[in-house]
């Protein structure tokens, strides 16, 4: 850590601003000096993002960069709380700078208003001290892994799904690394996102809250962090657990015989994993049919079976008429029941991206039943053919 | 012997939404093969085809990932609990 001396002195201002922090003997003057002199970059700013931004700001660490290129979009709101109504449709970097600036004008904000990627990575991540993963795709949470083992930057880590969440922190000096505890991300389309499975967004709050619970303890040097430990946290029915997790040595990044020594291409990392047959069939392997063909065979009587493989609250949303409903976890155990109501008729899967119709026409296929994906579900055909069914 | 499996949410479609399930055997590796059986669907998500544990998939007996114990060969004792923790990215992946 930084030595006492080079820390920035705190203002009059300061010393008010952080006197619940000053009087804190764990923290005092000089560790909110360490604060200030800390600087933490943020990647993403989203869902976990958001809390740990507002919490890092209010807590006066110095420098807080940001890295995100999206827009916000109306459906962020219910869980991304840096971002307003008004923020709609303009820059999360714009919307973040602007309330976290309101929140401690005193604190520096670096926005950087691009994608990661395994050439910028390691010239973003070199000026900060910790990086806090608030990410949604495996392949940056490898590269943000990968370049925290490479720097020696420790990585506050948090994820979510649903109602469940998990935090750690990797790459610290002795500490395991995101690979020692998965080695390997699932094929694309095996796991279900958050765009289709949902999220509680009070989830986040609480994840992205540890992350900056982690991130502070790690600039003052102090208390236990999470490394060596995965916490789990169970929202639905409120519940803490954690696992022990250890260095591996036969890690390939931070292991006793390194074979990664640089950022590799990580989009090709975790779509080269091959699929094993039946559910975890790769989706774009299927048949497809567009909206306006399924809609003209409609409109034409043609004959035509559309399977809904959805969940049911989401069918209660909005619905192609004269669908069947089968969510696609029973349809291993239903599959007889469709060719049996299609009698004849060709048969069309749809869900709501079209993720999941693809795993069930593979699945459909396996059991020697024909059916075609209707591509990009029924969100593109709201777009194209029904607009007035709401979109979600 | 029977012993409890924590069963993750994003697999739980697998296993007709049972957030736990009872099963016997006196390994790890035992216990998931009668998990297995009984919810066939769940076994691609746990295992490659060539029947090695899946990478992006760890199971822990209580607070002890098997990988540094006796991997699926690992004894189980009474009281036992077995964790699947699945990676998770969250967002859109």
């Amino acid at each position: 850590m930084t030595e006492s001396a080079s820390l920035p002195e705190l203002s009059h201002a300061d010393v008010q601003r952080y006197s619940r922090h000053l009087i804190l003997p764990e923290v005092g003057p000089d560790g909110q000096r360490r604060l200030k002199a800390g600087r933490v970059l943020c990647v993403g700013a989203g869902g976990l993002g958001s809390p740990a931004a507002l919490y890092l700001v209010a807590a006066g660490v110095g420098t807080i960069g940001i890295i995100d290129f999206d827009v916000v979009d109306v459906s962020n709101l219910q869980r991304q709380v840096l971002h307003g109504t008004a923020d709609v449709g303009r820059s999360k970097l714009a919307s973040a700078r602007d309330r976290l600036s309101a929140l401690n004008p005193s604190v520096t904000i670096e926005p950087h208003d691009t994608a990661l990627t395994s050439s910028n990575a390691l010239e973003l991540f070199r000026d900060y001290d910790v990086i806090l993963d608030g990410t949604d795709n495996f392949a940056t949470r490898y590269l943000v892994n990968d370049a925290c083992v490479l720097l020696g930057k420790p990585n506050a880590y948090g994820s979510i799904f649903r109602f469940e969440g998990q935090a750690s922190v990797f790459a610290t000096k002795d500490g395991p690394c995101y690979r020692c505890l998965y080695p390997e991300p699932p094929p694309p389309g095996l796991v279900p996102s958050c765009a289709e499975g949902g999220v509680l967004g009070v989830l986040p709050g609480v994840i992205g809250t540890i992350q900056a619970t982690e991130t502070i303890k790690l600039l003052l040097g102090g208390g236990t962090t999470l490394a060596g430990r995965l916490l789990l946290y169970d929202a639905w029915h409120m519940r803490f657990r954690e696992l022990k997790l250890r260095r591996d040595p036969a890690c390939p990044i931070c292991g006793d015989n390194r074979t990664i020594r640089e950022l590799i291409d990580y989009e090709q990392f975790c779509g080269m994993t091959q699929p094993s047959a039946g559910v975890a069939a790769a989706p774009t392997s299927s048949p497809e049919m567009t909206v306006d063909e399924l809609n003209r065979m409609i409109v034409t009587d043609e004959p035509v079976f559309v399977l809904d493989v959805r969940e049911p609250q989401e069918f209660q949303i909005c619905r192609i008429p004269g669908t069947m409903l089968i969510p696609l976890g029973q349809l291993p155990a239903r599959i007889l029941e469709v060719p049996a109501s299609a009698a004849g008729r060709p048969i069309v899967v749809h869900c709501k991206m079209g993720g999941r119709s693809a795993k069930a026409v593979a699945l459909l296929r396996e059991h020697g039943i024909e059916a075609s994906n209707l591509t990009g579900g029924i969100l593109a055909w709201i777009d194209k053919i029904d607009p007035t069914l709401p979109k979600y | 012997m029977g012993y409890r499996v924590l069963i993750p949410t994003p697999l739980r479609p697998y296993t007709e939404q049972q957030e736990a399930v009872d099963v016997e055997g006196g390994t790890v590796g035992e216990a998931l093969a009668a998990l297995t059986d009984r919810y066939t669907a769940l076994r691609h998500h746990l295992y490659a085809e060539n029947g090695t544990m899946r990478h992006f998939v760890n199971v822990y007996v209580n607070d002890d990932d098997i990988r540094y114990l006796e991997r699926e060969a690992t004894a189980l004792k009474a009281g036992d609990v077995i964790s699947i923790i699945p990676s998770v990215a969250g967002g859109v992946s």
